[in-house]
């Protein structure tokens, strides 16, 4: 089983995998458990001190058919694979699935005449099902819609998903069935001897056969520091987001798509899996790679934009609000480079779709690399807990402690679970994108005290900063 | 199903003085539902005074004030039970509701709800820049430093300067923690302010007209930048207290059958402070943000002669007349529903009203193009303006106007 980084490093001989993944993200989190299912011995190294840090921090969690990838792309091919395989396993691993539908809206004239090539490109890549809708068939379907609609169409098989418990439960699936996640554990640099990788990391040494680098935001670098070079830049691209208390989540049942452009799909309008209301995101390119930082003016705008949309949104509360950031490079595909003979492969640019496409990458990459030939015969599939107000939530059962979130319904029970286990939650962040405690319309008002209490010690990255005083 | 005669939802000071009430008036059941873990409601971690002038004439701390409303309901035989969050409210009076042990459903004859306010987050005043840890409401901080023991940052800023921001700076005092500065958006300081004196004497510089435009820090706060006249100011801070403007907790509200006040944001209530639905009542800060807690314990006692005349069928049919709004300075007023007949038992005797900006002028109630009653008002937003309900005439329509002076 796990032996930890610390103890090999003092017999002075670091542990071996058979593969290193470079980055707990959703698209790492996916390799780590098709790797793992596959037979290999893995580890997942994340620079953070919790999972889900980077990228996967911030998206707008729907899963996407793909309808309007570009055509004969990885990305596409990649979304449609990652898609059925979410469908496939999602109920063994308990993750959410809300079948939304989705509509892609015309507001002008010009946006309407793109709908007949946008549908077209759907067909083209395999989403047969969608349905042209005239403005008057639309708003039947979603009555809160402005009578400014001018038409659109309907992608059924568009859906709403978890933001995080995807990526959550591929990772503690790797875990239980045998993989080593280490974090606080940033790649330093490596070097490649006699067939194998030596890996400096912040946390210690590591050796693996191969190396696949889902770094996200710091794809490049990491690139860099391993070979030397880097094919690609990261560009990152800032999304910010609004997100509406839960009353407007009846305004609209399916997600509110625009035609997109070039750049971006635009500015999405749908619910969450939590029963919220969201909108975003932007698409705003920018240098810093760590910090996303909202701007009051935006979120105004996206406030105004949304208002456009669903007129009964004024007057809605906004009760969160979030930014992220997309680790786009210089082109639209995904850059995937493979380089057996070196033992390393890169998963760089996965810009918008990871969430959707991360299982279908996974089965990419683990075809590319050659493996799968020695599959566990029986794996563990763990549960995730239920965040989805659609399933049945802990405090609907016996036994849970009482509430320690009243916005969110978080249970006392579920926040100690997510404070255990091989995934237990390790910063602030962590544990909010575990249990979602203090995301609610209070923002902590009512239960940070208790949850100062419950967590202190017990975070990697604690979640009072003026230490403990006594007073 | 479990029965209750009175069933009070929140265990703050309004809730617990109409327990307390309640039970003095010889009403058998009544069961106070509070979903923390220990009653008291805000005052309880709330570590400085002044508290209880109203209702115990001491000057008490939080907590203190808060046992003893605990105290006096226990001791009066209503029974309290803490760790239970009631999840919907259904016609009639039913309720659903999951504690430690999980889900539940009580019925009683008589519901109050007085579940209280909270204040305005940073999320909802759309304040930019970063997410990082240590940007916390007045209430998380209170309960971090006196229910705690613990210290979330040392020199945070202080947004805004309601009277809440007084109590933040006591508590910020208690725990060695020294504000960097009070910033207020207003180009005055928000009416009559301990805080403005209590941040000189504590030497924190108060910046008015000013509003925090970002929080930076990716894990923690590190800088939040003010935007003022001159130009952005860059503070170096590790914390935000996001204070004030408050709002009714009224989500359970809002996801019921009982009909919401746009206005106040609470519910709609008569003059018993019945709701919609005659089985509910109201009391406390759920009908407005926000009063002292005196000023709700006086409510709830209140509540508590209205429920028990409800109970012994002496309060008149539901039904009144709805009270409109004329003027657009007005932001609340309650009860929103008047009735011509005797009061008594518990019933309001003024109209209480809030402006959302500063204003001036007459003041009138309307009915049928006759003033029943007026008073002339200059006034500052979230200050408490009050009305006397005078006798009406009849059931023509009912108008309360503001003239604005020019």
């Amino acid at each position: 089983m796990a032996q930890t980084a610390g103890t090999a490093q003092e017999r002075g001989n670091p542990p071996v995998f058979d593969v290193a993944v470079i980055g707990a993200g959703v698209v790492g989190a996916a390799l780590a458990r098709q790797f793992t299912l596959d037979g290999a011995r893995v580890v997942v190294l994340e620079k953070a001190a919790d999972v889900l840090d980077g990228a996967s921090k911030g998206n707008s969690a729907i899963l996407h058919t793909g309808f309007d990838a570009p055509e004969g792309s990885v990305e596409l091919a990649c979304i449609r694979e990652g898609y059925a395989a979410y469908l496939d396993i999602r109920q063994r691993l308990g993750l959410p699935l809300i079948r939304a539908g989705a509509m892609v809206l015309a507001w002008t004239d010009e946006e309407a005449a793109e709908l007949p090539k946008l549908m077209a490109q759907a067909h083209a890549n395999g989403v047969g099902d969608i349905a042209p809708l005239t403005a008057a068939a639309a708003r039947a379907l979603e009555p809160a819609l402005s009578p400014a609609l001018r038409g659109g169409f309907r992608v059924p098989g568009e859906y709403l998903i978890d933001p995080w418990s995807a990526a959550h439960g591929y990772l503690l699936q790797a875990l239980v069935n045998g993989a080593v996640l280490m974090r606080s554990a940033e790649v330093l640099s490596g070097h490649r001897a006699d067939g194998r990788w030596q890996i400096e990391t912040a946390a210690g040494p590591v050796a693996a056969n191969l190396v696949i680098n889902a770094a996200g935001l710091w794809g490049d670098v990491v690139d860099r520091r391993l070979t030397g070079q880097s094919w690609f830049t990261i560009r990152p691209r800032k999304g910010q987001f609004v997100v509406y208390d839960k009353p407007a989540a009846a305004l609209a049942g399916h997600i509110l798509l625009p035609v997109p452009n070039k750049i971006t799909k635009g500015v999405v309008v749908c619910r969450t899996a939590f029963g919220n209301l969201l909108v975003g995101p932007t698409a705003e390119e920018q240098e810093d790679r760590t910090h996303a930082v909202l701007d009051r003016a935006t979120m105004q705008a996206l406030v105004r934009r949304g208002e456009e949309i669903l007129p009964a949104l004024a007057g809605h509360e906004v009760t969160a609000i979030y930014a992220g950031l997309r680790p786009a490079t210089e082109e639209k595909e995904y850059r995937i480079r493979t380089d057996l003979a070196e033992g390393y492969i890169c998963v760089g640019g996965i810009r918008s779709t990871g969430l959707s496409a991360a299982l279908g990458i996974a089965a990419h990459i683990a075809r590319l690399a050659g493996r799968g030939d020695a599959p566990l015969a029986d794996p563990l599939w763990p549960e995730m807990p239920a965040l989805s107000d659609e399933d049945l939530r802990d405090w609907r059962k016996p036994g849970h402690g009482g509430i320690l979130c009243h916005c969110e319904m978080v249970t006392r029970r579920e926040v100690e679970a997510a404070l255990q286990g091989p995934l237990a939650a390790r910063s602030m962040g962590g544990l909010k994108r575990r249990t979602r405690v203090t995301m609610g319309r209070c923002q902590g008002f009512y239960c940070s005290a208790e949850l100062a209490q419950v967590t202190e010690g017990r975070l990697a990255q604690p979640m009072l900063g003026g230490d403990d005083g006594n007073g | 199903m479990e029965t209750a005669d009175v069933v009070i939802v929140g265990a703050g000071p309004a809730g617990l003085a109409a327990a307390a009430e309640l039970r003095r008036l010889g009403v058998p059941r009544v069961v106070v539902l509070e979903r923390e873990a220990a009653a008291g409601g805000i005052p309880r971690h709330c570590g400085h005074y002044p508290f209880g002038m109203r209702e115990f004439h001491r000057v008490l701390r939080g907590p203190d004030y808060a046992a003893l409303l605990v105290a006096g309901a226990t001791a009066a035989g209503a029974e309290i039970r803490t760790r239970t969050s009631v999840t919907a409210l259904h016609p009639g009076g039913r309720l659903e509701l999951t504690g430690p042990e999980g889900l539940g459903e009580i019925a009683a004859r008589a519901v109050l709800l007085a579940t209280g306010v909270r204040e305005t987050s940073r999320a909802q005043r759309l304040i930019g820049g970063e997410k990082p840890g240590g940007v916390l409401p007045t209430g998380a901080l209170q309960g971090i430093v006196y229910l705690n023991g613990q210290r979330p940052f040392r020199r945070p800023v202080i947004l805004g300067s309601e009277l809440v921001a007084f109590s933040a700076l006591l508590t910020c005092r208690h725990a060695g923690i020294h504000p960097v500065a009070m910033v207020e958006p207003n180009a005055r300081i928000t009416a009559r302010s301990p805080a403005v004196w209590l941040a000189r004497l504590m030497g924190v510089p108060v910046m008015t007209a000013s509003a925090i435009d970002r929080v930076l820090g990716r894990d923690r706060v590190e800088e939040v930048v003010v935007q003022r006249s001159g130009g952005p100011q860059h503070l170096a801070a590790d914390g935000v207290i996001v204070t004030g403007a408050f709002r009714p907790e009224a989500t359970l509200l809002r996801a019921s059958h009982l009909e919401v006040d746009a206005g106040s944001g609470g519910p709609v209530i008569d003059r018993w402070g019945r709701l919609s639905d005659p089985a509910y009542f109201a009391a406390g800060n759920l009908l407005r943000a926000v009063e002292a807690a005196g000023w709700s314990w006086a409510e709830g006692q209140r509540a508590a002669r209205a429920i028990h005349a409800a109970l012994a069928g002496r309060l008149p049919a539901p039904g009144g007349l709805r009270l409109q709004l004329e003027g657009a300075a007005i932001k609340l007023a309650l009860p929103q529903v008047l009735v011509g007949g005797p009061a008594g038992d518990g019933a309001a005797d003024h109209l209480q009203l809030r402006l959302n900006r500063a204003a001036k002028g007459r003041l009138r109630l309307m009915q049928d193009g006759a003033c029943l009653v007026e008073r002339r008002l200059n006034a500052l937003p979230e200050r408490r303006i009050r009305l006397p309900i005078p006798t009406l005439r009849g059931d023509g329509p009912l108008t309360l106007v503001l003239d604005e002076a020019p």
